[in-house]
């Protein structure tokens, strides 16, 4: 709950950040002794999850602090035998479901503040100034994967072939010939069959494809670019209040958008199985496996996003006529992942 | 809602006000303020005589890398974020932040962020030894393990940013009381807005950098492996596209404190408010193309060293202009000289110090010399010592009578301004001269003929660092037992802050003043 002064909204106490950024740093915290493989200390996991739950409860006081020592001791005490267990992806799940359950209360707690109709028009227009520049910095985030595959393709590979001032790339990698897609490593043309940097057998681009319709990026660009106009035709539907057509092309643009997920997944499939094209596949690789996954992983994030919309609108009757920015700002996401596509198709695919 | 604050620490942990987090990050970016410092003083100690003495040198790499980035991602730019915390919305007439839960997850990241960042000094092999500016393949293929463990710390420090950042435009375009049209506002609400964009702008970057070198420490990717095609030097483009105006994002928003107090204590109102804000803009535009300056030594082609070299020396224009507006400001003021006023001073004569060695260094041929040695030191902590750390001391001493309703000890003040005054100029003057005479940054031991400036260096750092424990004590002191502070604190003092009473009650403006 949450009150207005005059005519501005201030929300009440939460606890919601905190929580959030528990279950945010146990994931990352996860993650990197995961990957890392060094093994963390057992108290920062259950200090962290101790602080979590007396949050979420808040027991009195001399509970909290009774429990705490006594976690505190059993857990020193246990400390060799706990850290055996508590690896890092198990300490990575748990954070990441403390983190998924506070955000998705975040937005319930939001959705029902709006419905309830504490939202102001000012505070409205707060949520999409910040939804806009929320985008915008994806914009950037993809900037820098882009702008490196430019640099990469237009500069450090014909550098390494001996072009430019650099009179000692030759020395350093005889025979190397810069082409894109780049199938013969420097370490290949080097080392021959000593290398340890190998290209792809194979690349995805469409000089390597057989036809323009055989060919499944093509098939993904025309799914993905429909799936923008579906969610346009949902969003007019609502304009208009009409509750079923919304709901119709909604639902289109969720197929559209599993159909595109799962033909990137087969792409992927082809990729590690036929192609011997992987991440290791030297800065081909590296390049297309980065931008076409952020952007899947981009699709995924708003494919659930369009399924919660979807969710909400058929079960619980959410979203009006002029108050629906939840659907507009997920529509909005949308585009964005689209036209970040149609860069990557022309990037990646048909001049790559 | 009650009207005052809730009981206990819950007050904290769950705060949605714009004051309790604002002084949030106040206290916690001087706690890594002094642990950052620490880490400057096992520095100097160890460089006080030429030989090794105190720490080994994989240590001592430790130490320079935490400092700096500890320095730069939790104490400087959390103290403006805190500052805006506290100042925007009373500067523009707004109750609070636009997103106040958000503002306060912003905050709690950070807690957790550096906890993680300074955890890795206990790790299996050290921490990041790699400098502040993780150069691969140094921070990849021969870094500690647990550079996992700081690259996922960038990450969440990163989206902390990001969301502040969020957070300032949207209340400043959106919560300004009304009549307060864009061109009224406070020149520190306009920096802050200029540095956001910056801000939002360029984390991404830096996460997508250290996204890359994730992915070739641990899934085999060639991104800065030239046996792979890729380029080491692909790092340090993509690195300073963010390190360029990240050094803006530090000084933008001290720009806008130093535009606040000088007008305040000279009596005169600013010179030259539409000129200051056309080149702040500037400088944020040109800060996006001259990150290369920081590159002339890698190999670049002769073009690009002659493209990034004259737009670098652009950026003296627009900050010309900003010292310029100052002094005229001062000129035939009537001039007191407060505390405030004297960190305000201080910043624009030592600032101007840094922005004319920057110049220098802007010199693609004279670089040569100059790069990677302790002048490049010299310069960048004149820009941040007396630059963005000055203007925020500056901006506590000018605002805590605000804060807390009491006003600190002049004497103290001015004995903290004097002691700090001397002690930076003690230790980073002398890096001028070590550093053109060819003294390297980042090595623990060192010839002979550069003994004496280092020992000089080092005799300051120690002052410097006494007079932020004397500058502790002020602010603990005022806050408890300072004598009462008027509303209006200061005689000239402009703005809708000083129009709240002293302290600044925990709701302000629930309904909107009116802005002439
Ligand atoms: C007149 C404006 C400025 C110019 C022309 C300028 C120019 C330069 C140049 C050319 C370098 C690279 C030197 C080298 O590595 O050889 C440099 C380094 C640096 N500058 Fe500036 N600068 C200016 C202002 C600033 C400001 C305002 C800040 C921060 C508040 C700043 C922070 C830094 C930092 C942190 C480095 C060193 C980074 C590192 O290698 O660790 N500079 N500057
Ligand atoms: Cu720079």
């Amino acid at each position: 709950m949450a009150t207005t002064e005059g005519n501005y909204y201030v929300p009440e106490q939460s606890k919601l950040p905190l929580l959030a950024s528990i279950g945010m740093f146990v994931t990352v915290f996860g993650a990197s002794s995961w990957m890392s493989g060094i093994v963390s200390s057992p108290l920062v996991f259950f200090v962290s999850l101790f602080i979590f739950v007396a949050v979420l409860l808040q027991p009195p006081r001399k509970v909290t602090i009774a429990a705490g020592v006594v976690l505190f001791l059993l857990v020193s005490a246990g400390s060799d035998a706990l850290s055996s267990v508590l690896v890092g992806p198990l300490v990575f799940g748990v954070g990441g479901l403390m983190f998924a359950a506070t955000i998705w209360s975040w937005f319930s707690i939001v959705i029902s503040e709006n419905i309830a109709g504490l939202n102001s028009p000012q505070l409205k227009r707060s949520y999409v100034w910040g939804m806009g520049w929320f985008i915008f910095s994806e914009v950037m985030f993809f900037a820098a994967f882009f702008g490196a595959l430019f640099y990469v393709r237009t500069l450090a590979l014909p550098w390494l072939a001996g072009e430019g001032d650099g009179v000692h790339n030759p020395l350093l990698w005889p025979g190397f010939e810069a082409h894109w897609p780049l199938m013969e490593t420097p370490d290949m043309a080097a080392s021959g069959d000593a290398a340890e940097v190998r290209g792809p057998d194979q690349a995805m681009s469409l000089s390597q494809a057989g036809s323009l319709f055989t060919w499944l990026p093509f098939w993904n660009t025309l799914i993905l670019l429909s799936s923008s106009v579906t969610v346009h035709f949902a969003h007019s539907a609502l304009l208009k209040g009409e509750r079923k057509p919304f709901n119709v092309w909604l639902g289109a643009t969720i197929v559209l958008a599993v159909v595109f997920l799962f033909l990137q997944a087969y792409e992927y499939y082809e990729a590690y199985a036929l192609m011997g094209l992987t991440l290791q596949s030297g800065i081909y690789g590296s390049t297309f496996f980065m931008l076409t996954g952020f952007h899947g992983a981009h699709v995924l994030l708003g494919t659930i996003m369009l399924l919660v919309m979807w969710l909400r609108s058929v079960l619980k009757g959410h979203f009006k006529k002029d108050d629906h920015f939840g659907f507009e700002a997920t529509s909005w996401y949308w585009h964005f992942v689209d036209v970040v596509w149609v860069i990557l198709f022309l990037a990646v695919y048909i001049f790559g | 809602m009650a009207h005052g604050p809730a009981k206990g620490i819950s007050r904290w942990l769950f705060t949605t006000n714009h004051k309790d987090i604002g002084s949030m990050y106040l206290w916690f970016s001087f706690a890594m303020f002094l642990v950052g410092g620490l880490f400057a003083l096992v520095v100097r100690a160890e460089l006080f005589e030429p030989g090794m003495q105190i720490v080994d040198p994989n240590f001592f790499n430790q130490m320079t890398t935490m400092h700096g980035l500890i320095m730069v991602f939790g104490a400087i730019m959390p103290a403006f974020v805190g500052l805006a915390n506290w100042m925007l919305p009373m500067m523009i007439g707004a109750p609070d932040m636009a997103l106040p839960r958000m503002n306060n997850w912003s905050f709690w990241i950070l807690p957790f962020a550096f906890f993680m960042l300074l955890s890795t000094l206990f790790m299996e092999g050290g921490g990041p030894n790699f400098g502040w500016t993780f150069y691969a393949p140094l921070s990849t293929t021969f870094a500690p393990p647990s550079v996992t463990f700081f690259i996922f710390s960038v990450h969440i420090m990163g989206i902390s940013s990001i969301m502040g950042a969020i957070n300032i435009i949207a209340t400043i375009l959106n919560m300004r009381a009304p009549g307060m049209t864009l061109m009224k506002m406070p020149l520190f609400v306009w920096t802050w807005l200029i540095t956001a964009y910056l801000l939002i702008a360029v984390m991404p970057v830096l996460a997508g950098v250290v996204t890359m070198m994730l992915m070739d420490i641990h899934f085999g990717t060639s991104f800065f492996d030239a046996a792979g095609g890729g380029d080491p030097v692909l790092f340090q483009h993509i690195f300073w596209f963010f390190g360029h105006p990240e050094v803006y994002i530090m000084i933008l928003p001290a720009f806008g404190i130093v535009s606040a107090i000088i007008p305040t204590f000279a009596r005169k109102p600013l010179f030259g408010y539409s000129s200051m804000v056309y080149a702040t803009a500037s400088i944020a535009f040109l800060s996006f193309i001259v990150w290369a300056h920081h590159m002339f030594t890698v190999g670049m082609p002769i073009a690009g060293e002659l493209f990034f070299m004259y737009a670098t020396m652009l950026i003296a224009v627009p900050t010309g202009v900003k010292v310029f507006n100052w002094v005229a400001t001062m000129f035939k003021g009537a001039m007191t000289f407060e505390t405030p006023m004297l960190f305000a001073i201080g910043f624009v004569v030592l600032f101007t110090i840094g922005g004319l060695s920057g110049l220098m260094l802007a010199i693609a041929p004279a670089d040569f010399q100059y790069h990677d040695t302790y002048f490049v030191v010299a310069h960048f902590h004149y820009v941040l010592v007396p630059g963005a750390l000055f203007s925020i001391i500056a901006a506590v001493y000018y605002w805590l009578p605000k804060w807390s309703g009491r006003m600190y000890s002049e004497i103290l003040g001015k004995t903290h301004f004097w002691v700090a005054f001397v002690g930076l100029n003690l230790t980073f003057f002398p890096m001028h001269f070590a550093g053109l005479a060819g003294m390297p940054r980042r090595i623990p031991d060192y010839h002979m003929m550069f003994a004496n400036w280092n020992m000089i260096s080092s005799v300051g750092a120690f002052l410097f660092a006494g007079a932020q424990l004397l500058f502790l004590y002020i602010i603990v002191t005022t806050i408890i037992k300072g004598r009462k502070a008027t509303d209006r604190v200061w005689e000239n003092s402009e703005g809708l802050e000083w129009t709240v009473p002293s302290p600044a009650p925990y709701h302000t403006f629930s309904t909107p003043p009116e802005v002439k």
